[in-house]
């Protein structure tokens, strides 16, 4: 009697298996693309399929079982982030409370070129001549003219 | 001149400031999910009649305290004295997730240091675990008598943690009226 019950539970639950028709393959490689992108919430930076924790093991059956019970990708996904949080996601998603951390970076470095191009730009303008005064000009003409005078007359 | 040869003083006592705040900050303490959720949906055998199942229809119509734990689990051994306590003066219903065990050792870490729970769900894949978002045991979660978690505790529960902490929120749970569905 208690062996009947196994046997009819063993059917019943390989049945949606059928009825999805994944095979292992398919499965294994799903679970491991979704594996990948979870965090293992005991070990702080691992994904469930680097871990070796016990947690991480059940999280990586969890997501094969409902891989075959027909939920995508996403779904899965999206069902670990409604029990553990964004803190199971491995790569941040883009949201209000993390702009911060995408963008702050960029904005920084484009903060840091601006300053530098305005003050690279400032230096070289100071770097020109400054024009000849009134009196300069008048001390230059007459060099100037003196060298034609003495080209002029070949020596 | 002065003023600009500050700046990276200033810059640096704004990173300290906040990897200071950082370091106060217990990174395995995670905020659940699940705070005002209805209780996840689960269908757990028995640990002491695994022909029976649990599901979480048991948890409507009183104030629960679901409490994860293992006989693996050292800091269990620690609160263990103060769920006994409870069990005494039976202020709270209490329901047990013997989580990733055997049932023989569940049961032999129950007849060895008393059962406090009124019935003990046997969840040895983490199923219900983590659909609990449950990362270490012993975790304890407050459940309303509409079956919707509304407190979780992380860590063993002490006598002063139950005094100060859960029980002035499962008194106030206790005075809501059931939503009858």
């Amino acid at each position: 009697m208690k062996y009947l019950n196994l046997i009819l539970a063993v059917l019943f639950l390989s049945f949606p298996a059928f009825a999805q028709d994944l095979s292992d393959k398919e499965v294994e490689a799903r679970a491991y693309e979704v594996g990948s992108a979870l965090r293992c919430v005991v070990c702080q930076n691992q994904s469930i399929d680097e871990s070796d924790a016990d947690l991480a093991k059940d999280m990586r059956k969890l997501v094969r079982f409902r891989i075959r019970q027909g939920d995508s990708n996403t779904e899965v996904i999206a069902y670990m982030q409604s029990r553990y949080g964004d803190f199971v996601l491995l790569k941040p998603p883009v949201q209000a409370n993390t702009y911060v951390l995408w963008f702050a970076p960029m904005g920084l470095m484009l903060v840091f070129l601006g300053w530098y191009v305005v003050r690279t730009r400032r230096t070289t303008t100071q770097l020109e001549p400054e024009p000849l005064s009134d009196k300069e000009m008048a001390q230059f003409k007459k060099i100037s003219k003196t060298e034609k005078a003495e080209k002029e007359n070949g020596t | 001149m002065t003023w600009k040869g500050l700046i990276p003083l200033l810059l640096f006592s704004v990173m300290g400031i906040f990897l200071a705040i950082g370091l106060t900050k217990d990174p395995s303490k995670l905020p659940s999910q699940l705070i005002n959720e209805p209780f996840p949906e689960f269908s757990l055998p028995d640990l002491f009649d695994p022909d029976v199942q649990i599901d979480q229809t048991y948890l409507k119509g009183q104030v629960t305290l679901v409490n994860v734990f293992g006989s693996w689990c050292v800091a269990c051994d620690l609160e263990h004295p103060t769920l006994r306590k409870l069990e005494a003066t039976g202020e709270i219903t209490m329901l047990g997730i013997n989580w990733r065990d055997t049932t023989e050792k569940g049961r032999r870490w129950l007849e060895r240091g008393g059962n406090p729970y009124d019935r003990v769900v046997f969840d040895a894949d983490s199923i219900l675990a983590i659909s609990l978002g449950v990362t270490g045991a012993p975790e304890s979660f407050l459940v309303d008598k509409n079956g919707q978690i509304r407190y979780k505790y992380v860590g063993p529960i002490s006598d002063k943690i139950w005094r100060d902490e859960i029980k002035p929120v499962a008194l106030i749970l206790e005075q809501e009226v059931e939503v009858s569905q």
